[in-house]
């Protein structure tokens, strides 16, 4: 994909979902059959070679983006609903206040509804963005967000429409004195464009706000790894949102604000040089619209003064004069390694919107009621030029959690609860390998610890690197492992101050017990042995009991 | 072996402890360490002696619970000494369950602290009143033991050959019995099925000897028995056990020298006569005998005794033949033997053997 197509489209007057028009051939492979004994030429290859259309090749690679079970489709389903919700709300500065209604059709049909108070978005923008299978701006710009991949909502439309043949709802208004209007949108899977089944205005009460309503096939299930686990999750790692939920039984669920301010807003960087790649570079030099190589440097990097751009360019053996577009693989190379060897500012870190210490431990105190809680929030570090930091929480010694089985780990990743694929991630790994037996907790050697713990681990950072486009887990990169278990060392140190001064006190308590228990004995003993008198005996005991106290206080 | 009575011992560690108690002080008792480290091997007398090592318990709050239960024990053998009376050492776990929170909850606990009683005192359990559960071996062949009768006190003849397929089975306590015998040797066997078959063929008419079943490792009465029978007799004494790691470092090794945790007691309760018959490794190949392979658990026995146990350490000849069962890599049972006939053993691989008893390992 061509980097200036890499730009931010501005969508829509409210910001809320954006999304680059391209409908580029997919870079997948296509399938090639070849019959073993007829020899083919490449003229009869070239005719069975044609482009795939992203949404086919989606129909076919459902699980890459979280769809590969009911259960799953659901809860994705959900997620890119809520994400998309969440994110416009705190674009247009306002508190979210979600309702997410799941309403079972049949077993194995569910409709969702996910209503957000959020800006709304004009009516032109609303089929492009439900009825369009497209890769989003988010994956270009380097912004802590909780889509990166920017599929979006649209791929759960996709799904919808491919189960159960019904369209997309939106119902949407931007303000008091404008329409509300509601849309049934479908998906032309080859073309990849929205088609319109219904376009009306509508009477609606929000002011403001959109509602999307899908139909799907899936399965609900209860529990941790379900959309229940998700939207308490979510409200953890989410203090500043009012939540309803509305479970497929019909329960109602009030997950109410705990923070009555919007956190931080992240910001936008520039990629920083020493997290670029060879290939990237190479491209970025073509398509860079800076007028020579000092500029280039400079405009598209953070991080790269004048003066920089010139040393990189020295170092490289190069020109800072130099025109980019006809840099040969040779010179790039040259300036890559230039790039590697010079020494740079880390990327900016105050763009990164942490929950923080407050609002984590607020969050727990919510969740469950527990003898002791600590939280840490790191100060930001970089990982690939990515500049990302980690946060971790825990709640220790509640009566509803088992005393002798793993933790309860909750991960998130930009506030997003990660439910799948536990083991595969950098964060669970270094749960693992973080010593807890020295903070007085029970793990045995490649296990999460024992106890009654909740332990909460949330990275944010401008791109998120997650092992596969479903967003499950983290991948292990060693300064994320690093950063991960620092943070765990950090809650584990507070924890371990916590549980041996609780377990100095059982100790001493023992101590003394044995005190009372056992010299009655020593006394018995000695009489039986020494026939001495009950006074002595006595004067035997209490002096040995003195003299033992007296001896533990020092 | 010493008969001192032990009362007198007690009393004076118990004052001890009482006075240090009253001068405000914390009092403690000195065991000596039993194990093979804080042992030497006495190359005259050819056992293992005890050298100094000892370790301090100090009456401290972690330790008052051990502490309490060591002196309630120490009152227990009084009385039982004081009564001419005694216990098992089962009884004496069930006895201390009138202590209250200072009972035992095991035996394996009352264990170690009589254990530690007889270190402290330098004497064996028996005379603290204790007696083992164990059953101290059995006997067959010609000999007479002259023990007495429990009631009258009269002495009573027991003829070692008149028990036809049984045996005779060694008292826990042996230090007043006395012996006759012409035998030549005394044989002594690991395990019961090979006694029983010697027995049941009257080997021991054959060969003129004393046969002895220890059943594995052997227990206290038994090495005494044993000694007091060689000593006084002036006959020597063969031990016959299964060719591995366990045979010969555990069963031969203690029976002949002791072991290290009976380290303190180990003078009398050791044969230092005794010779190795079989089965060496030499054994293994010389005739042809079926073997397993060596466990994880044997090879370590075997390095473990080469490296730490005194006893192979100044036996060449052992440390050698352990180095090549090592390197043999397997191990024969005393039964492999029935792989050329049953009475093989009898006919052919004993009579062979004890023609050459200067050929025996030490």
């Amino acid at each position: 994909m061509a980097h200036a197509q890499m730009k931010r489209k501005s969508a829509d007057a409210t910001g809320r979902k954006r999304k680059s028009g391209s409908t580029e051939p997919e870079a997948a492979a296509p399938s090639k059959k070849q019959p073993k004994i007829v020899r083919l030429t490449a003229t009869d290859l070239a005719e069975k070679q044609r482009e795939i259309s992203v949404s086919e090749f989606f129909t076919k690679n459902r699980h890459l983006l979280g769809f590969d079970s009911p259960a799953k489709a659901l809860l994705t389903t959900v997620k890119e609903a809520v994400d998309n919700a969440l994110d416009a709300c705190e674009e247009a500065g306002i508190l979210p206040d979600l309702l997410l209604e799941i309403q079972e059709i049949s077993e194995t049909r569910y409709r969702i509804a996910v209503q957000d108070n959020g800006p709304g978005i004009v009516k032109a923008q609303i089929p492009k963005i439900f009825g369009q299978l497209l890769y989003g701006s988010k994956f270009h710009r380097l912004r802590q967000s909780r889509g990166q991949q920017g599929i979006g909502i649209s791929a759960a439309g996709m799904y919808g429409q491919l189960t159960t043949g019904k369209p997309i709802t939106v119902i949407s208004r931007i303000g008091a004195g404008k329409p509300a209007h509601k849309f049934d949108i479908q998906i032309d899977t080859r073309r990849n464009a929205p088609v319109v089944v219904a376009d009306h205005e509508v009477e609606w009460t929000p002011q403001h706000g959109t509602r999307v309503e899908l139909e799907i096939e899936a399965t609900y299930k209860k529990g941790r790894h379900s959309v229940d686990g998700y939207v308490e999750q979510t409200a953890m790692a989410n203090p500043h949102a009012q939540i309803t939920y509305v479970a497929p039984t019909g329960e109602r669920t009030e997950l109410p604000r705990v923070a009555n301010e919007l956190p931080k807003p992240p910001q936008e960087i520039k990629p920083h040089p020493h997290g670029v790649e060879l290939g990237i570079l190479l491209k970025m030099l073509h398509d860079t619209k800076a007028r020579n190589l000092r500029g280039f440097l400079a405009s598209e990097f953070s991080r790269v003064s004048a003066a920089v751009a010139e040393e990189i360019a020295t170092t490289a053996g190069l020109s800072g004069g130099m025109t980019t577009q006809k840099a040969a693989r040779e010179q790039a190379e040259a300036l890559y390694k230039a790039i590697q060897a010079t020494k740079l500012m880390a990327p900016p870190s105050n763009v990164l919107s942490p929950i923080g210490e407050e609002l984590l431990l607020e969050g727990l105190r919510k969740q469950i009621d527990a003898r002791f809680y600590a939280a840490t929030s790191r100060s930001p570090s970089v990982y690939r030029g990515n500049p990302f930091l980690v946060e971790a929480a825990i709640a220790f010694g509640a009566e509803q959690l088992p005393a002798d089985e793993p933790v309860t780990l909750i991960r998130f990743a930009n506030r997003v609860p990660l439910l799948y694929q536990q083991s595969a991630c950098a964060v669970t790994k270094s749960v693992i390998q973080t010593n807890w037996k020295s903070y007085g907790i029970q793990q045995s050697r490649g296990a999460l610890p024992l106890g009654p713990m909740i332990l909460m681990v949330h990275i944010a950072s401008v791109w998120v690197p997650f092992t596969s486009e479903s967003k499950e887990a983290v991948a292990s990169y060693p300064e994320i492992m690093k950063e991960i278990r620092l943070a765990l060392q950090d809650v584990g140190r507070k924890l371990g101050i916590f549980i041996r001064r609780g377990m100095r006190e059982a100790d001493a308590e023992k101590k003394r017990s044995y005190i009372e228990k056992y010299i009655p004995h020593i006394g018995i003993a000695l009489q039986e042995i020494l026939s001495i008198s009950d006074k002595e005996k006595e004067k035997v005991c209490a002096t040995l009991k003195d003299t033992l106290e007296r001896s533990r206080k020092l | 072996m010493s008969d001192t009575n032990v009362v007198p011992k007690i009393k004076k560690e118990a004052k001890a402890v009482e006075e240090s108690i009253l001068k405000k002080k914390t009092p403690s008792l000195k065991f000596p360490i039993r194990s093979l480290a804080n042992v030497r091997y006495l190359e005259k007398e050819g056992y293992f002696e005890i050298r100094g090592k000892k370790k301090e318990r100090t009456l401290t709050v972690n330790t008052v619970k051990t502490f309490a239960q060591t002196l309630r024990m120490m009152a227990l053998s009084k009385t039982l000494v004081e009564t001419d009376d005694m216990a098992t050492k089962r009884e004496a776990y069930y006895v201390s369950k009138n202590w209250d929170d200072a009972r035992f909850l095991e035996q394996t606990e009352s264990d170690t602290v009589m254990d530690d009683v007889e270190a402290l005192f330098e004497v064996n359990r028996e005379q603290l009143g204790f007696v083992p559960e164990e059953k101290g071996g059995d006997v067959a062949g010609t000999l007479v033991v002259v023990d007495k009768d429990p009631d009258t006190g009269k002495s009573i003849r027991i003829d070692c050959t008149k028990f036809g397929s049984g045996a005779y089975s060694i008292p826990i306590s042996v230090e007043d019995l006395k012996f006759e015998t012409k035998a030549k040797f005394i044989l002594v066997i690991e395990t019961a099925g090979m006694f029983q078959r010697l027995v049941k063929h009257g080997y021991w008419k054959k060969a003129n000897c004393i046969l002895v079943s220890m059943g594995g490792v052997p227990t206290r009465a038994c090495r005494r028995f044993i000694r007091r029978l060689a000593d006084s007799m002036k006959i020597p004494v063969y031990v016959f056990v299964d060719g591995d790691p366990y045979g010969i470092s555990n069963i031969y090794r203690t029976f002949k020298v002791g072991s290290g945790n009976a380290a303190h007691i180990n003078e009398f309760f050791c044969v230092p006569q005794a010779r190795f018959l079989g089965i060496t490794p030499q054994d293994i190949i010389d005739y042809k005998l079926p073997t397993h392979p060596l466990k994880d658990v044997d090879v370590k026995r075997a390095k473990d005794a080469v490296k730490n146990d005194p006893f192979f350490q100044h036996h060449k000849p052992w440390a050698k033949a352990m180095e090549q069962l090592m390197s043999m890599g397997v191990r024969a049972e005393q039964q492999a033997l029935a792989a050329h006939g049953l009475n093989y053993v009898m006919d052919t691989y004993l009579p062979e053997k004890i023609a050459h008893p200067e050929r025996f390992l030490p």
